[in-house]
């Protein structure tokens, strides 16, 4: 008897599943829900969806007994993707798996062409060099676009700063945080610690006065200077996010480009929608969105951003 | 003036930190702590953890490779 239904909303596949676990499974409609064959007959990875890599301690307690009874071999793995797998588990167990997991609230992942769950560091929530809310982004972008349907599959990941933890250059669209550093001359004693914090050499310090003389060029807007000046004339003017674009990782990796060297956050639901929608219009089946940029051209794709990335100048400006 | 000294000299980042928060500590509200530190990653990252515990660097100055710093306790 069917009592439950997962159903893969992008292709509408629904995939039986019932709490006796005796249902026949479709391998092929399993694909797309995060279901992963093993080498070993009947087993299956099982991968959860946890956007930015992070759980409720209370969820992993749950999640740890489910993985314990249903594992055979007893292991979870850490992907690469942040997002926990549990190994070994018998394909004629899924609708139990999945109802249990489902009462904890805790959803599988996706594979396949679609909108994966997002990537991201920990960000300025905790980490001293965040700049921006990474793992709330994560959240927004997983609530609204996991597992929309695209020609090939759509990573995405947050970092919080420029050191890019989260490998921003090595998705189809990345999202890295950055601060625009302003000066302020009343405040500043010319004590030269700014020019010294700043890793780029985009501060020098005049040789008579100390003071901070700005090179905007080799900036990479990461705000050691301002958390580094003891007077506070170092200040954040404002906080966005570097958007980049076309990378990927695999047999032939594919560095993003950047296209907006300053979004706000409150324009990214907009950016990553329009994206998608221009991937959609012009990615052919099986391509990745950077290979479509290079058969398209980036020029396309920015014409079509525009309404979203104008207005959005570079910081430093 | 200061009330204390730390020579930071020679200490790797993060225990040049930790050293100068200890002291920082044991020291009274208000007092001044006069702190050396070398140029590079200490100068980069010791002010800023400083300034994020909350106390007050209220002089700065440059001696050649490295810097004495006057920072009063929070
Ligand atoms: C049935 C469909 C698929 C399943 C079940 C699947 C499963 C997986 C799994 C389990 C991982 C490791 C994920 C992680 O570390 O979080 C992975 C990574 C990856 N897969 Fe797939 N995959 C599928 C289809 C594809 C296809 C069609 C491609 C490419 C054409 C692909 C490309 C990659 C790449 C590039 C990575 C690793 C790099 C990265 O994290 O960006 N996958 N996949
Ligand atoms: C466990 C499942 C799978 C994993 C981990 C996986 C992983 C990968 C990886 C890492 C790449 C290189 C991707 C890149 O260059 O970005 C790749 C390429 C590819 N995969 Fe998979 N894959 C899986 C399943 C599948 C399935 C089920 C299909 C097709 C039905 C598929 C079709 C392809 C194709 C066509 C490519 C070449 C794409 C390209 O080079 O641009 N993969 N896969
Ligand atoms: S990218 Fe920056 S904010 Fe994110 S973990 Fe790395 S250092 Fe911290
Ligand atoms: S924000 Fe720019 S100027 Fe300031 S420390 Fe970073 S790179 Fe240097
Ligand atoms: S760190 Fe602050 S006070 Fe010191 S020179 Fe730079 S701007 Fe001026």
């Amino acid at each position: 008897m069917t009592d439950h239904f997962i159903e893969d909303k992008t292709t509408k596949v629904t995939v039986a599943v019932d709490n006796t676990g005796a249902q026949k499974v479709d391998f092929n409609d399993l694909k797309s829900g995060g279901f992963i064959k093993q080498r070993q007959k009947d087993l299956f990875t099982v991968r959860l969806r946890c956007p930015g890599g992070r759980l409720s301690t209370e969820k992993l307690l749950e999640i740890s007994k489910i993985a314990h009874k249903y594992s055979k071999k007893g292991v979870v793995h850490f992907s690469f993707r942040q997002s926990l797998e549990i190994l070994y588990v018998d394909y004629k167990e899924f609708s139990n798996v999945v109802a249990e997991l489902e009462k904890i609230g805790q959803k599988v992942a996706s594979c396949g062409p679609r909108v994966r769950v997002p990537t991201a560091c920990g960000g300025c929530e905790y980490n001293p060099n965040g700049l921006t809310d990474t793992q709330k982004m994560a959240d927004m972008v997983d609530k609204t676009f996991f597992g929309t349907p695209t020609p090939h599959k759509f990573k995405t990941s947050f970092s919080g700063c420029p050191i890019d933890c989260a490998r921003t250059k090595e998705m189809d669209m990345g999202f890295q945080g950055v601060v625009d550093p302003t000066w302020e001359e009343e405040s500043c004693t010319g004590c030269t610690i700014c020019s010294e914090a700043c890793k780029e050499d985009a501060i020098a310090s005049d040789p008579d006065t100390g003071k901070p003389i700005f090179d905007p060029v080799k900036c990479l807007f990461c705000g050691d200077c301002i958390r580094a000046c003891p007077t506070e004339a170092w200040k954040p003017k404002r906080y966005g996010h570097i958007v980049r674009i076309g990378g990927k990782h695999g047999r032939h990796p594919m560095e993003a480009v950047e296209v907006c060297s300053f979004l706000p956050d409150e324009k990214v639901p907009e950016a990553i929608k329009m994206t998608i929608d221009w991937y959609n219009a012009n990615g052919k089946r099986g391509e990745r969105i950077g290979n479509a940029l290079k058969r398209v051209g980036l020029d396309n794709y920015l014409k079509y951003m525009e309404p979203v990335f104008q207005n959005t100048a570079k910081a430093g400006a | 003036m200061s009330d204390s000294t730390i020579d930071l000299r020679g200490v790797m980042c993060p225990i040049n930190f930790v050293k100068t928060k200890l002291k920082l500590e044991a020291m009274n509200p208000g007092e001044i702590l006069e702190v050396i530190l070398d140029s590079g990653d200490p100068i980069q990252n010791v002010p800023k953890s400083i300034k994020e515990e909350g106390h007050k660097i209220v002089e700065v100055k440059k001696e050649g490779d490295f810097f004495r710093l006057k920072v009063q306790r929070s």
